[in-house]
């Protein structure tokens, strides 16, 4: 009896010995080197894995900013304050980088869209919504008002307004982009927090149509593109800002009758 | 033929996840995602068929001839463990991208009873060297095809209109009974 315990003892002991022995000799001979520079600068990054720097994952942009793929200043989470810690430990110079935040291109919530004669009771998802008939509004390029844009944001940034559209709380906004990624319709664009004119709109029907379906389209008249000196283009009944060659001075906003060209400063239309 | 009845019958008509229920955990765990649910099947495919090989050598060239038949369940889980981090460092060491697609994963198989389970009847069933390694091939077959049912299913469920109290959970562990029922189709046939 006595000897059966000794002798299990000392065979568990003895296979875990060999395969603790093995590991160890595979850990030695295994090991991959790494950069001992990419574990500290994947402490400073903010480890939200949001994947906003387009890379896969923080590690995976802290591997390619030591190896100098990525700029320091390539988080769009950590802002200023990362790219500076990380410019410091990896000597370089960190260029200032602006905060970029979502801008929601519609204003067509539901006091100026206009509603479809069918109702929708599907899942209250703006994808499930673009797949199935496209909600409730007549608008075939506005917010869905699924709130898909808000689930998604991990940092709380975002909220439907009681006029059924998305809002940007930018100082909670991280500039991550996923909101942008979960719009079915593109309505969610990242800009640069200081750039303050946009066109608000996404619809490309005819002024006719437009007008009929939202009060707050841009009809395509372009009276905004004939004075700007090619600062805004008309696509397809349009107004498209190139930010090259703009000068907000030139805009008659005061002219364009539904508003939708405008300037966004702090959050407010203005 | 012997070989392939073996096959059949480990990846088919006695899967592992369907009709004898081991490998629950990642059966639900990992399959809401189809590409997913696959990386995962591959990995446990690969741990299953080294487990087979060594577990066999283990019991057929060491317990039995010593006596110590007592001891496998604990020798088993040791043999798992330590291949499992062998497979790992491996892995990380060849192929970067793999090591990243499978991720968490790996080390999860190391507590899979699935496994421990394929070492446990390969040795009650008394299969030679061979007939193991197609064991554990095909018992990975079967989790891959139970987990990618099971992931295709639960894609298209994202979609559908599932009432409120059987969102989640409770719907994947109906799916998953009803189609452990229709596995219940293939008992006898070998």
């Amino acid at each position: 009896m006595d000897m059966t315990i000794i002798i299990a003892i000392a065979t568990m002991g003895g296979l875990g010995l060999i395969f603790a022995g093995g590991l160890a000799i595979a850990d030695k001979k295994l090991r991959v080197e790494e950069n001992p520079l990419i574990a500290q600068v994947n402490e400073i990054l903010p480890n939200a894995n949001c994947g906003g720097c387009g890379y896969a994952g923080c590690y995976d942009f802290a591997v390619n900013l030591v190896e100098g793929k990525a700029k320091v200043n390539g988080c769009p989470v950590g802002g200023n304050d990362v790219a500076q810690e990380v410019a410091l430990l990896m000597g370089v110079d960190s260029e200032a980088s602006v905060k970029i935040v979502p801008r929601i291109l519609c204003r067509g919530g539901n006091k100026e869209a206009i509603k479809k004669a069918a109702e929708y009771y599907g899942p209250l998802s703006c994808k499930a919504m673009a797949l199935v008939a496209g909600g409730q509004k007549e608008c075939s390029y506005g917010c869905l008002g699924g709130g898909d844009c808000v689930n998604v944001c991990t940092f709380g940034a975002m909220f439907m307004n009681e006029n059924g559209l998305p809002e940007v709380i930018e100082d909670l906004c991280t500039g991550c982009g996923m909101c942008a990624k979960a719009c079915p319709r593109d309505i969610i664009e990242m800009h640069p927090i200081d750039r303050e004119v946009f066109v608000l709109c996404k619809n490309h029907d005819d002024p006719k149509r437009s007008k009929e379906v939202c009060e707050a389209a841009c009809i395509g008249c372009g009276i905004c593109a004939r004075k700007s000196d090619g600062g805004v283009e008309m696509v397809n009944n349009l107004g498209i800002v190139h930010y090259d060659k703009f000068d907000p001075e030139k805009i008659p906003f005061e002219k364009c009758s539904t508003g939708a060209i405008a300037k966004i400063h702090n959050n407010s239309l203005n | 033929m012997e070989l392939i009845i073996i096959f059949i019958s480990a990846s088919i008509v006695n899967n592992f996840v369907l009709s004898l229920f081991l490998g629950i955990c990642p059966f639900i765990g990992v399959s809401n995602k189809f590409s997913s649910a696959v990386s995962m099947g591959l990995a446990t495919t690969f741990v299953m068929v080294i487990t087979a090989m060594v577990s066999w050598l283990l019991y057929f060239k060491l317990l039995l001839p010593f006596h110590l038949t007592f001891l496998q369940i604990p020798s088993f889980i040791l043999v798992i463990a330590a291949l499992v981090q062998f497979v790992e460092m491996v892995i990380k060491k060849v192929s970067q991208p793999l090591y990243r697609a499978l991720g968490i994963f790996l080390p999860l198989i190391t507590t899979n009873c699935a496994i421990l389970g394929l070492a446990l009847l390969l040795v009650m069933r008394d299969y030679s060297f061979v007939e193991s390694i197609v064991f554990g091939l095909g018992s990975g077959a079967g989790f891959i095809l139970a987990l990618s049912i099971m992931a295709g299913i639960r894609e298209e469920l994202e979609l559908r209109d599932v009432p409120k109290a059987f969102q989640g959970a409770p719907i994947t562990l109906i799916v998953a009974g009803i189609l452990a029922l229709a596995f219940m189709g293939f008992a006898g046939m070998i």
